[in-house]
């Protein structure tokens, strides 16, 4: 009766596999999704580093030389109009209206005399410069908070006793397999987990509680396969559609990680990792999906729907959340009965793979409990088929 | 009309339904459950189409999904070709097809896939199951359309590809729930007459209904159900007595139930 897996296993590919609309949704969309969002938010973000090419028209009144210098540096997008203090209340109006300029600097008469000889220890009120601005304009505001960090800058450089790192030597000793390691097991299994999951998901709600819906479930279980065949069968497919769809998911993260971390890009590269590192963590990918898709057959085969499933299935979503998170903080625990908890063990275990710190006893025993799960998840759902209340219910 | 063998022995078969509140609200009872089968005791003989009749809700279909191993009963067995449905289910499934509306095939695939994918689930070898298909197709005309998907098809087709489907495995005994429900008269003489053939090539057929015309034309037995109770199971003629089997369904209605009809 081993034809009956079989069976089982190729009917929910096929189903799979001749849907476009699935395949499109399931397998492309998602990792393409992911690239192209990736990327656009590393340029944003380097972008927003950077300052882009922006220039901020700024009105200065009585704008000394030193400053002025500074401004025409071609790294500070500065466009300085000098005004005459006459036109102070036209220029304040129209930046009120968010019109022609961004911010209006105001100097004291003759800054630099001014502040060459204000000694801070005479009690005396210092030169004082005034910066209108618009908040509610997001030009006008980091305009504003970009003449603070310059003119700050100027006055620590007045009294100024040493400088840090000015040089152009490389001084964070950080190499590509550290910074990999640092951004991929803080990131990666987090990442994985959510992949694994939303694949699981759009697969398997749909192939037991969409089978309930359209009653098309009873038509196999009058046949003589076994419940337990039935059930092996649709995790296996549903496993390898899921493991299918969370790959595309995970290359395309790998490929577009690099432009997500911007200035860090080029230190970034899943190169370091070896076939050993890969071979593990697929390893535990294949454990962590049988547990998963265990896990959601068994909650959706109680309800009556998919809309039901949906329902029952946002627990199974938290805890997975839960663990993922689990993946960001701090290095995996040593302490190897806390990999006999299912999920969290997988995440804890990637994190070590991809931080270069591999326990294979750990590995071991996160794959033998996990098997052990799915085993277990075949039990309940093999009892499930058989239970009349769960499968016919209405 | 002679019959040896006893294929099918239903004893004291028990079936009971929790009621939920809503349900106890519609069947306005305060019963938390409900007996759907009570103590139904019957036999049906190998080459005989075999009748149960009642009205809804008499205990038809649970009597069937009982006797297919779908439901297990509270209390009392069955036994199909010597093979108890409580504690052999799957060599039971072995020797039965069953069909009934609530088991739809997947709208997806075409009736050719469907056919192959049950033939392969009831391990029928891959040329036996291929000439077996070939004449079930023939005999339904499903040739025309056995590679369109099932969600294309009318409700007639459909009903041809689930009758050719659930003898993918060439059954000795074949129980239909409501065989004729919902066909068009065209749809449902082929099925009257397929029920007729497979009583010539030797199955045992046992189906319910609630239409007394089919009763009379296929049928050799009748098992009136009145409340989940066998109230007659005897020959046509014997349960005709003489008048119209719709009168005498009647009849013994009223003496069941009590009052006219």
């Amino acid at each position: 009766m081993k034809s009956a897996v079989f069976a089982v296993f190729k009917k929910e590919l096929k189903r799979f596999f001749s849907d476009r609309r699935m395949v499109i949704t399931t397998l492309l969309l998602p990792g393409l999704l992911i690239f192209v969002m990736y990327n656009f938010m590393g340029n944003a973000v380097t972008n927003m580093i950077d300052g882009g090419e922006e220039k901020y028209v700024i009105n200065a009144v009585n704008i000394p030389k030193s400053i002025k210098m500074i401004t025409e540096q071609e790294q500070i997008g500065f466009e300085i109009n000098e005004t005459d203090i006459s036109e102070l209340q036209a220029v304040k109006d129209s930046l009120k209206d968010g019109e022609e300029c961004d911010a209006c600097v105001v100097f004291p008469e003759d800054f630099d005399t001014a502040v060459s000889r204000y000694d801070s220890h005479s009690g005396e009120k210092a030169p004082e410069i005034k910066i209108y601005y618009n908040s509610s304009s997001a030009q006008s505001a980091a305009a504003y908070q970009t003449l603070i960090s310059m003119l700050d800058m100027y006055e620590s450089s007045m009294i100024n006793k040493f400088d840090i790192n000015t040089g152009n030597e490389v001084y964070d000793l950080v190499d590509n397999k550290d910074m990999t390691g640092q951004v991929f097991s803080m990131l990666l299994p987090m990442l994985l987990m959510m992949f694994l999951y939303s694949s699981c998901v759009s697969v398997v709600v749909e192939a037991i509680a969409g089978e309930k819906e359209r009653g098309t479930i009873a038509t196999m279980l009058v046949t003589p396969a076994k419940r337990s065949h039935i059930a092996i069968g649709k995790i296996a497919s549903l496993s390898l559609i899921a493991l299918l769809s969370a790959s595309i998911s995970t290359v395309c993260t790998i490929a577009s990680l690099p432009a997500l971390m911007g200035a860090e890009s080029e230190m970034i590269s899943g190169g370091v990792y070896g076939i050993k590192d890969y071979l593990l963590t697929a390893l535990i990918i294949l454990s962590t999906v049988l547990v998963m898709i265990s896990l959601i057959l068994i909650a959706s085969a109680f309800a009556s729907s998919v809309k039901e499933a949906q329902t029952y299935i946002i627990p199974i979503m938290i805890i997975v959340l839960a663990a993922g998170i689990s993946g960001m903080f701090g290095n995996p625990p040593d302490r190897s009965a806390l990999y006999l908890i299912p999920l969290y063990n997988s995440v804890q275990c990637m994190s070590g793979i991809f931080s270069f710190n591999i326990n294979y006893a750990n590995i071991v025993i996160t794959v033998i409990s996990n098997t052990v799960y799915t085993g277990l998840g075949i039990v309940i759902l093999t009892r499930l088929f058989n239970s009349e209340r769960v499968m016919f219910s209405k | 009309m002679f019959f040896t063998e006893t294929i099918l022995t239903a004893d004291k078969l028990t079936k009971t339904f929790k009621l939920s509140a809503k349900q106890q609200r519609l069947e306005k009872t305060k019963n938390k459950t409900i007996t759907a089968v009570d103590g139904l005791s019957f036999s049906v003989n190998e080459g005989e189409i075999f009748g149960l009749l009642g009205p809804n809700g008499a205990g038809k279909t649970t009597t069937l999904r009982l006797l297919a191993t779908l439901i297990r009963p509270d209390s009392g067995d069955a036994f199909i070709k010597g093979f108890s449905i409580v504690k052999e289910p799957e060599k039971v499934r072995e020797n039965i097809g069953f069909l009934t509306s609530d088991l739809r095939l997947e709208d997806f695939f075409t009736p050719n896939y469907l056919y192959d994918f049950f033939a392969r689930l009831h391990n029928v070898p891959e040329e036996i199951s291929a000439e077996r298909k070939k004449r079930l197709f023939d005999t339904f005309g499903i040739g025309d359309f056995a590679e369109v998907k099932v969600g294309n098809l009318s409700t007639g087709m459909k009903q041809k590809a689930s009758l050719a489907i659930s003898l993918v495995h060439d059954p000795s005994v074949i129980i239909f729930d409501e065989p004729t429900n919902g066909l068009d008269v065209i749809t449902a003489k082929v099925v009257t007459d397929f029920l007729k053939e497979l009583k010539r090539n030797g199955k045992t057929v046992i189906i319910s209904t609630h239409i007394f015309s089919l009763i009379e034309k296929v049928c050799d037995r009748v098992g009136v159900i009145i409340n989940g109770r066998m109230a007659v199971c005897d020959t046509i003629q014997n349960v005709a007595d003489g008048k119209s089997l719709e009168d005498s369904f009647f009849d013994i209605y009223s003496e069941r139930v009590g009052g006219e009809v």
